[in-house]
């Protein structure tokens, strides 16, 4: 069999295209890269989809955090220890369960229980409790020179908000955020290895780099390539978020911008 | 009482693992310090294992370092064997190098798996524990390694008695904070074939809730976790308690600005 029809069969397996039983034996080099990378299709879903909302939700939370009034503050600050205090896989595993429960009272909750939602729900969560965090950070550091020249300009309110506090905030917070996606995109490699079952062995890369690994009882071809997939999607965030940092940082002066310094993460 | 047996494990792990990923760290850091051939050792070290997801590290890891024991042992104790080791998917060694031994007894498995796990979470630790104690050593002030040199001693006295004391007020931050991981990283660990408390409390809700399928109450599994949940919540709570007064403890005297404002307005 040909490489390219190993890509044809497998190229799409994860997400349910092409050949329905994954190989049994002989397996080649060509299946093993075909399958890993079908399996990043998920990972590079939840990591996407997760930041996107999580970045919105992480600015109310980091707004709320900063808020005079307990009554936001307080929830907000809960929110951020639970997500934060915690290992990211118990909190897949509770979620889980949480779901499947919710799914046994209400039917309405079933998709939850399934993991291209539950999962995404848990990884959402979290990476909104962690940007929270350094969203927080970054509005508490927003030099006070800045917030008083937007008063001396008459501005206040939502416009000094959004001319003023909020692209200062993302200035400053940004390299650290460029850490908390690069490590959101490691920790989709825990999905499938806590509750969420894979459906119908539609898993993520590390769900077949592990299938490879129990088959062949060889970690030495599997898990390389795998690494391969992942230091090319964490040079590909590095690159994206490169851009938006230029974006952000394009109106100091050369010698003040703030270089990101990309120091990958370890679990939570 | 399988389940306060695993709390055990955990402690034990996190009180055996942390001491030997700080040695490794701080082998890799003095090793990143020294001159070029020498220091891409140690640099090599904590950019490698920096780089990639580390759950895919500890799946490969167990496997790696099982095999390379059993492939070191196998080549001293069998020279005479003929076989290729690896037969197709196979990994066969002669039943002398197997590790552990066919024939021992269940602890021996036990405890071999539990320093497998020990083993692999120092490695990984151990390089990011590095990263920071090299931050460390560079954060030193310039100034004191001089004036040790002005004092006459030697390269090594310098490191020992003026780097090593005064870099822990620079590394503790890094250090609490890797410590804070290392916690929420335990749970990894029934990955690697040890049994932790995550492993029992899926064992005991599952056990407990399968011959159901109409619950009388809540899914039981999923209060497991939660108690998981808490026991985290807790222990991560009282880490920083700890960890704060060790901050205060170790800048007296330091001249940073966090020691400078312990003089200026004692507590």
């Amino acid at each position: 069999m040909s490489c390219f029809q190993t890509i044809q069969d497998y190229g799409l397996r994860s997400i349910g295209y092409g050949e329905r039983l994954l190989p049994r034996d002989d397996f080649t080099l060509c299946q093993q890269f075909t399958l890993i990378g079908s399996g990043m299709i998920w990972n590079i879903y939840f990591g996407v989809v997760a930041l996107i909302l999580g970045f919105m939700f992480a600015n109310a939370l980091a707004l709320a955090k900063g808020a005079q009034n307990p009554l936001l503050r307080k929830p907000a600050e809960w929110f951020i220890f639970v997500f934060r205090g915690s290992p990211l896989f118990v909190q897949f595993f509770f979620g889980y369960f949480l779901f499947l429960s919710l799914k046994n009272a209400i039917p309405f909750f079933s998709p939850l229980s399934a993991a291209w939602l539950g999962a995404l729900v848990v990884l959402f969560l979290n990476t909104a409790a962690y940007s929270g965090e350094i969203f927080y950070g970054a509005l508490k550091s927003i030099p006070r020179g800045d917030v008083e020249a937007a008063d001396a300009y008459g501005l206040s309110g939502w416009t000094r908000f959004r001319r003023v506090i909020w692209p200062t905030m993302m200035r400053l917070a940004w390299p650290a955020y460029t850490n908390e996606a690069i490590f959101l995109f490691h920790a989709t490699t825990l999905v499938f290895f806590s509750g969420f079952p894979a459906w119908q062995q539609r898993g993520d890369a590390l769900y077949y780099a592990s299938y490879f690994a129990d088959k062949t009882f060889n970690p030495f071809v599997p898990y390389p390539i795998l690494a391969g997939y992942f230091i090319l999607l964490t040079l590909l965030v590095i690159g994206i978020y490169g851009l938006v940092n230029k974006y952000l940082n394009r109106h100091m002066p050369q010698e003040q911008r703030r270089k990101l310094r990309v120091r990958p993460q370890i679990i939570r | 009482m399988l389940l306060y047996y695993s709390l055990g494990t955990v402690l034990a792990l996190l009180a055996i693992t942390a001491p030997a990923a700080l040695a490794f760290g701080f082998l890799g850091a003095m090793s990143a310090r020294t001159r070029a051939p020498f220091s891409w050792v140690g640099k090599a070290y904590i950019a490698l294992v920096r780089g990639v997801p580390d759950i895919a590290f500890f799946l490969f890891f167990v496997i790696a370092l099982d095999q390379m024991f059993e492939w070191m042992r196998h080549k001293t104790l069998c020279p005479d064997w003929d076989q290729p080791i690896r037969q197709g998917n196979d990994f066969v060694v002669c039943d002398a190098a197997k590790l552990p031994l066919g024939n021992a007894s269940q602890w021996v498995h036990e405890v071999y798996g539990f320093s497998l796990a020990v083993l692999t979470f120092a490695i990984v630790f151990g390089a990011f524990a590095a990263n920071v104690l090299y931050g460390a050593m560079r954060a030193v002030p310039r100034g004191q390694m001089e004036t040790a040199e002005a004092y006459g001693m030697s390269p090594r006295q310098t490191f020992w008695r003026i780097l090593v004391p005064q870099m822990w007020v620079f590394a503790l931050p890094g250090l609490s904070n890797l410590w804070m991981v290392l916690i929420k990283a335990t749970p990894l660990l029934f990955l690697l074939g040890v049994e932790d408390i995550v492993y029992w409390a899926r064992e005991l809700g599952g056990s407990k809730t399968a011959r159901f399928t109409a619950y009388p109450h809540a899914d039981w599994r999923m209060w497991y976790f939660f108690g998981l949940l808490v026991f985290y919540l807790i222990f991560t709570k009282f880490s920083e308690v700890i960890l704060d007064r060790i901050m205060a403890r170790l800048t007296h005297g330091q001249a940073t600005s966090g020691g400078e404002a312990q003089r200026k307005y004692p507590s």
